[in-house]
């Protein structure tokens, strides 16, 4: 199912992610998203995270879907030219994967292969514009396909707490142009800084959804404060996280947290994306806290 | 050596908003320069009245250089809405940064052979792509501003300002915003979609 419709219809969309083992054995990750994430409108697949080689996006999104669960394939530039993208985009329609995340990526210097070539021929905005041709019967190089042309729903990613916000609306306008039709945000941990985001990013008229991390522990969330462009998370949750050690390490505080973020945002997006990071167990969860 | 192409006619055209002040770079020996076109479409401009006066000359990319000749034509310059740059790319980026508040052009495009690749600082780097983005950027190259080399925008990489590969350096696209806020001309961002076309090489 598009989750386009969900959003036409004004529900609520719940999405979550899973990424890829390092290895073909894709067993645990099934096993895992079809006890904790069935209930879920649809599961994003990563595709290699951070710059780290791993098993494709899109074979895991085809995994996922023989075992009954709605995937979302994401796609980066920084593997593959426009040939090999818009390849794969045919090959997941045959997948009948129907939603899609297009992303720039990050640089390969970030990573576990940072010797590799950083290809970004494309970046999300023509990749959208790509998908959208290919919509349209046409390939890149002006070329017509053969039969039915593919339909997916176009997703893309913006970052509502970067330091950089005017910038980031402007290329969020980009994509909208491009065909943007959803858009997932990086993780949140400021709901005022969420909700003054969305009183600019309204005039698009696209959906928006929260995208949250589950704060594990203090030293993820110093990491996550030093290291990753656009997320901050404030003094007062890590103190939240400090105050009880037991609490915390049983995942209650990060639960709480995550599920507090949601219910604040709640009145100003149109759904919420979740990042467990290995924690899918505890989603369903956040969602019953939340009162979703 | 470098090849710089002039733009499509019809391109420098769109490009002249008002009254114009021309730079023509004939600097490096190792830089094929389109002298006698470049000649032919300066003088139409000049009978249309849209130019306050032109400067040839040669190593604009020395910014010492580039400003002592340019003061000497300080009125004329003033008198100008923009500045039309025939030169490369490290040519007409060095002149937008000394008019930062000014629209500074390219009517070039920078395409590489084989080699010596002219006299440039390392400040201003053009890679030479033979389909020029600056007029788009407010005279900032994406290609090299940016580590990802992206023409649509910021990536979500920057983190206060600094680009995501190096912290040292600043996000080429952060810069370019700004730039272009300052010129009045974020309208650009709103150009179609752009999309590199690694042919261009093979059209010399």
């Amino acid at each position: 199912m598009k989750i386009s419709e969900k959003f036409s219809r004004g529900e609520f969309v719940v999405t979550t992610e899973v990424g890829p083992p390092k290895g073909f054995h894709v067993e645990p990750l099934i096993e895992e998203a079809k006890e904790y994430l069935s209930n879920i409108t649809a599961v994003n697949v990563t595709d290699n995270q951070s710059s780290v080689m791993r098993l494709s996006s899109l074979a895991t999104c085809k995994a996922l879907k023989d075992a009954g669960l709605n995937p979302i394939y994401q796609l980066t530039c920084r593997d593959r030219n426009r040939m090999a993208l818009e390849s794969d985009l045919l090959s997941a329609a045959m997948f009948g994967i129907e939603n899609i995340l297009c992303l720039t990526g990050d640089h390969t210097k970030l990573g576990d292969h940072p010797q590799a070539k950083p290809v970004f021929d494309l970046d999300s905005v023509s990749l959208l514009y790509t998908v959208g041709q290919l919509e349209k019967g046409v390939d890149l190089g002006g070329n017509e396909l053969v039969g039915e042309p593919p339909k997916f729903c176009k997703g893309a990613v913006v970052s509502p707490c970067s330091d950089s916000i005017d910038a980031q609306l402007a290329k969020m306008e980009r994509k909208v142009m491009a065909g943007a039709e959803y858009f997932q945000t990086q993780a949140v941990f400021d709901s005022e800084r969420f909700i003054s985001f969305m009183e600019k990013a309204k005039q698009f008229g696209v959906p928006v959804q929260l995208g949250v991390i589950i704060p594990k522990s203090v030293g993820m969330c110093r990491y996550l404060n030093a290291n990753v462009a656009g997320v901050h998370v404030p003094d007062n949750l890590i103190d939240e996280l400090k105050a009880d050690k037991e609490k915390t390490k049983a995942g209650i505080t990060g639960v709480e947290i995550t599920a507090r973020l949601i219910k604040e945002c709640l009145p100003y997006c149109q759904g919420v994306h979740i990042m467990a990071q290995g924690w899918e167990s505890k989603v369903p969860d956040i969602l019953k806290l939340a009162g979703i | 050596m470098l090849i710089t192409k002039l733009k499509a006619k019809e391109d420098i055209e769109a490009l002249v908003t008002g009254k114009v002040f021309i730079v023509n770079c004939h600097g490096c020996k190792e830089v094929s320069f389109p002298e006698a076109e470049a000649k032919a479409l300066q003088k139409e401009l000049c009978d249309s009245g849209k130019v306050t006066g032109i400067l040839t000359t040669d190593y604009i990319c020395n910014p010492e250089n580039m400003k002592l000749r340019l003061e000497k034509h300080r009125k004329e310059i003033d008198a100008a809405d923009m500045v039309l740059v025939f030169s490369c790319g490290v040519g007409v980026q060095s002149v937008a940064e000394y008019f930062e508040d000014k629209k500074v052009c390219a009517g070039c495009d920078t395409i590489a052979l084989p080699g010596f690749q002219g006299v440039t600082p390392l400040e201003y780097k053009c890679d030479q792509c033979g389909e020029c983005y600056l007029n788009i950027t407010g005279g900032i190259c994406p290609l090299t501003a940016c580590s990802k080399s992206l023409v649509n925008g910021q990536c979500g990489g920057a983190k206060d300002g600094k680009c995501e590969v190096d912290p040292n350096m600043e996000c080429g696209w952060e810069r370019i915003y700004q730039r272009l806020k300052m010129l009045g001309r974020l309208d650009l961002l709103k150009v179609p979609v752009q999309l590199r076309n690694y042919a261009t090489d093979k059209e010399v």
